[in-house]
């Protein structure tokens, strides 16, 4: 028991906590040889399934599985209530920044955020400035990771609010444990999540352009080479609506047509998995195949909408980041319940002079980097890594940003040498529509390797089944 | 429904129809080359099964003779040659992944799992173990597909789809199948490996026990003919897909597919009026050879009314 991290089901005496009770008495009295059956059922379950995810950067179509494992991560209720609330109050202050930039600016007059920050960044696009959107919703699916740290304290990690991936897993692995486990299901008063999908649906029709009464939803996809492919196809699967790619839409007269075996059928919503950059080759990046000409034309005209709203990662931009807590202050007139982990942005030459002389105790991130790539993790880099990394920094300051190395808390995990501790993060998904509303749970993605920080499954990572008891 | 998934389900069936035909008519080839015949002859099969899809050019391009194992690696399991079987179950996999959300769990899990095995067998095992067994795990598959297909999902234009592509290819297949073989007897010596020829052909298309049931007499070149080509109750006769596919396509018209339907239509009376005497009078390569020129039209207005709408 290592007493610098938060240990989520024992405490720092070794005692176990009195939500995880129910689980150790189960496993205690389960054999190691129906647990290990259990496991390999599970392994080949997923492949048959193809619940898979595509690597980049290794041979083209390599497919893999992320790695389950079979130890739940439980949440009591009144912790669940709490960061509920906190997430409920983070994802309406940033749906409000966004509303307002792309507006009156107010949050730049009143001086609470260098303009120059919000106009100027990369992710800021000028098309929607002026733009209405149905309810005023820009992230109407937001991702927000959540660490625990040394004293059991939460942090907000980031605000992912582009398109977030990952609630197909957390839906699959509570499928599994249902499937492998169900004594478990009927000895503890777990709340369900598998509603997921149906609140989705139900809160893209809210956000439907004016006057449609029976909106016609779709989920757009880059295809079936694309990392989340997988979940892409379950979510369209779950909805009943189609999974179309760019070449199945088309523009005319501002609105926009699926290509449909019975001709044209007009497209309301667009839940799309593309980014922003590749969704309109007339507006954005030329070269996109993945797109559909004209999309922002029939968008800014307001006869379609798209969840998320272009223009979104302007508040997830990890410059951005810091100034959150203000946000909420500003439009909400509350106190943050969520902490922000501290962040140093390199841009300014104080925390540069900072961070450069404290790599090997920090973790270094690209502003837009996301999924793990392109970050430094000091205490667990070698010299050469760091001084590699520093040469980064120095030719481009402004490109990143750092914060503390924080013990990330860690749950009993099976691993080849038994069940060890290991580091993870929670990944809560909020929709929001004409109201804000999330299923109790979320994705937890635990970092096998041992004393691994990341938790990324391009990085090997794993899932766990989040449990949020009832009470 | 999507044009492309349409699309993509109407290649799946065909895919996994291809995969399936090409075993049979692979094996039927393996079986006869155990009946005693010179060499040659022997060969000559196999050449013909290269001219069946128009290959002689690629084979030859990556093999210096034909022979059956050159011939069994290039068109079993040779990645490159895009009709091979392992390149049709790929296909027909990419496909249901494409699609896997408009598919019931259990045909994803089917196609997959068929990829997934294909993938773990080794050639060189395949070839030793004797092809048979593979190529009876191929049919199997393939019936499990179509099985779970049709056993667990909505009878929506989805399946209307996969039935046409289906039908398509194996109404195509029959035909092509039957005419090499015809070729192959007609240009030969009369013998007594002519029956094991008939028999091979038939099994190949599950039709050996059949013709004796229908017949319950010595097999003829005119009756295989007849069962083959005319017959509308066998699942793989010509008759019973121009049939199917003139029954299908009324189920998804739409405001562009009436010429479609009406060349389905008029390709279905052709078979349903026909007599064997007259078709084997005016030529049984040239009755073939309209068939799959009929077959290759309906298939390109399928392409034009419904997959690929401009």
């Amino acid at each position: 028991m290592n007493a610098d991290f938060y240990n989520e089901m024992y405490d720092a005496d070794g005692n176990l906590r009195a939500h995880y009770e129910g689980f150790a008495d189960w496993l205690a009295a389960t054999s190691p040889e129906r647990l290990a059956s259990k496991r390999a059922e599970a392994d080949t379950a997923f492949h048959r399934l193809g619940i898979t995810f595509a690597v980049y950067g290794e041979k083209s179509g390599t497919e893999r599985l992320i790695p389950f494992d079979i130890i739940p991560r439980i949440i009591p209720a009144t912790e669940w209530t709490a960061l509920q609330a906190g997430l409920w109050q983070r994802v309406k202050a940033l749906n409000a920044f966004l509303h307002d930039i792309y507006h009156d600016q107010e949050i730049l007059a009143a001086g609470h955020i260098p303009a120059e920050q919000v106009l100027n960044n990369a992710q800021f696009r000028r098309e929607m400035i002026g733009v209405d959107l149905p309810a005023g919703i820009y992230a109407h699916i937001a991702g927000v990771d959540i660490v625990r740290a040394g004293a059991g304290e939460s942090y907000v990690l980031e605000d992912n609010l582009r398109v977030p991936s990952g609630v197909s897993y957390m839906l699959e692995d509570r499928k599994m444990m249902m499937r492998l486990f169900p004594e478990l299901f009927s000895r503890h008063m777990i709340a369900p999540v598998q509603h997921y999908p149906d609140m989705l649906l139900e809160n893209l029709r809210t956000v439907a352009p004016r006057g449609v009464s029976d909106p016609t939803v779709v989920v757009l996809t880059p295809g079936a080479y694309n990392s989340a492919y997988f979940e892409h196809s379950f979510l369209a699967q779950q909805m009943g609506v189609e999974l179309v790619e760019g070449r199945d839409l088309f523009v005319k007269e501002q609105a926009v047509f699926m290509r449909t075996t019975q001709g044209p059928q007009r497209v309301d919503v667009i839940y799309r998995r593309i980014d922003d950059d590749f969704l309109d080759p007339l507006a954005f990046n030329k070269e996109s195949m993945l797109g559909v000409p004209g999309l922002l034309g029939a968008y800014q005209a307001g006869n379609v909408n798209l969840a998320n709203a272009i223009g979104a990662g302007v508040a997830d931009d990890k410059s951005i980041y810091p100034y959150v807590p203000e946000m909420i202050r500003f439009y909400l007139g509350e106190e943050p319940t969520l902490h922000n982990v501290p962040t140093w942005m390199l841009r300014k030459p104080d925390d540069l002079k900072y961070v450069l002389a404290h790599l090997p105790e920090l973790v270094v991130k690209e502003v837009h980097g996301a999924g793990g790539y392109g970050m430094l993790v000091g205490p667990a880099s070698t010299k050469a890594e760091i001084e590699d990394f520093r040469a980064r920094i120095l030719a481009a300051p402004e490109k990143y940003i750092a914060q503390p190395t924080l013990a990330l808390s860690n749950c009993p995990t099976f691993v080849e040498s038994g069940v060890a501790p290991r580091h993870l993060d929670l990944r809560p998904f909020v929709l929001s529509g004409k109201s804000v509303g999330m299923v109790p749970g979320g994705l937890t993605r635990v970092a096998l390797r041992e004393g691994s920080l990341v938790v990324n499954s391009s990085q090997g990572g794993g899932t766990k089944d989040t449990w949020v008891l009832e009470n | 429904m999507l044009s492309r998934t349409a699309d993509h389900l109407y290649w799946l069936a065909r895919c996994t129809e291809r995969a399936e035909n090409m075993a049979r008519l692979l094996d039927a080839s393996y079986q006869m080359s155990m009946v005693p015949q010179p060499l040659a002859v022997q060969n000559e099969t196999w050449r013909a099964i290269l001219a069946l899809n128009s290959q002689e050019e690629a084979f030859a391009q990556a093999y210096d003779a034909v022979n059956a194992e050159n011939v069994l690696r290039f068109t079993v399991v040779d990645a490159a040659n895009p009709s091979s079987i392992y390149s049709c179950l790929r296909a027909a996999r990419e496909n249901a992944h494409a699609v896997r959300g408009t598919l019931t769990a259990e045909v994803w899990e089917t196609v997959n799992a068929t990829w997934i095995e294909l993938r773990q067998q080794d050639v060189d095992q395949i070839l030793a173990r004797g092809v048979s067994e593979f190529f009876d795990w191929v049919k199997l598959r393939s019936a499990l597909t179509r099985g779970v297909t049709f056993g667990t999902m909505l009878r929506d234009d989805a399946v209307h789809f996969v039935r046409l592509g289906g039908l398509l290819e194996r109404g195509d297949n029959t035909a092509r199948i039957l005419d090499m073989q015809y070729h192959i007897l007609r240009s030969g010596d009369e013998g007594a490996s002519d029956f094991y020829r008939w028999g091979a052909l038939l099994r190949s298309l599950s039709a050996f026990q059949v013709y004796r049931k229908v017949y319950r007499d010595a097999i003829t070149p005119a009756r295989v003919a007849e069962l083959l080509i005319l017959r509308k109750d066998l699942p793989r006769s010509l008759h019973s897909c121009a049939d199917g596919i003139a029954r299908m396509l009324p189920l998804i018209a739409n405001s562009a597919s009436a010429e479609t339907q009406r060349k389905a239509g008029l390709l279905h009376a052709k078979l349903h009026f026909a007599r064997i005497d007259d078709v084997l009078a005016g030529g049984l390569h040239e009755f073939l050879t309209d068939f799959m020129d009929c077959i290759y039209e309906i298939g390109a207005g399928i392409n034009h009314d419904f997959l690929l709408p401009a």
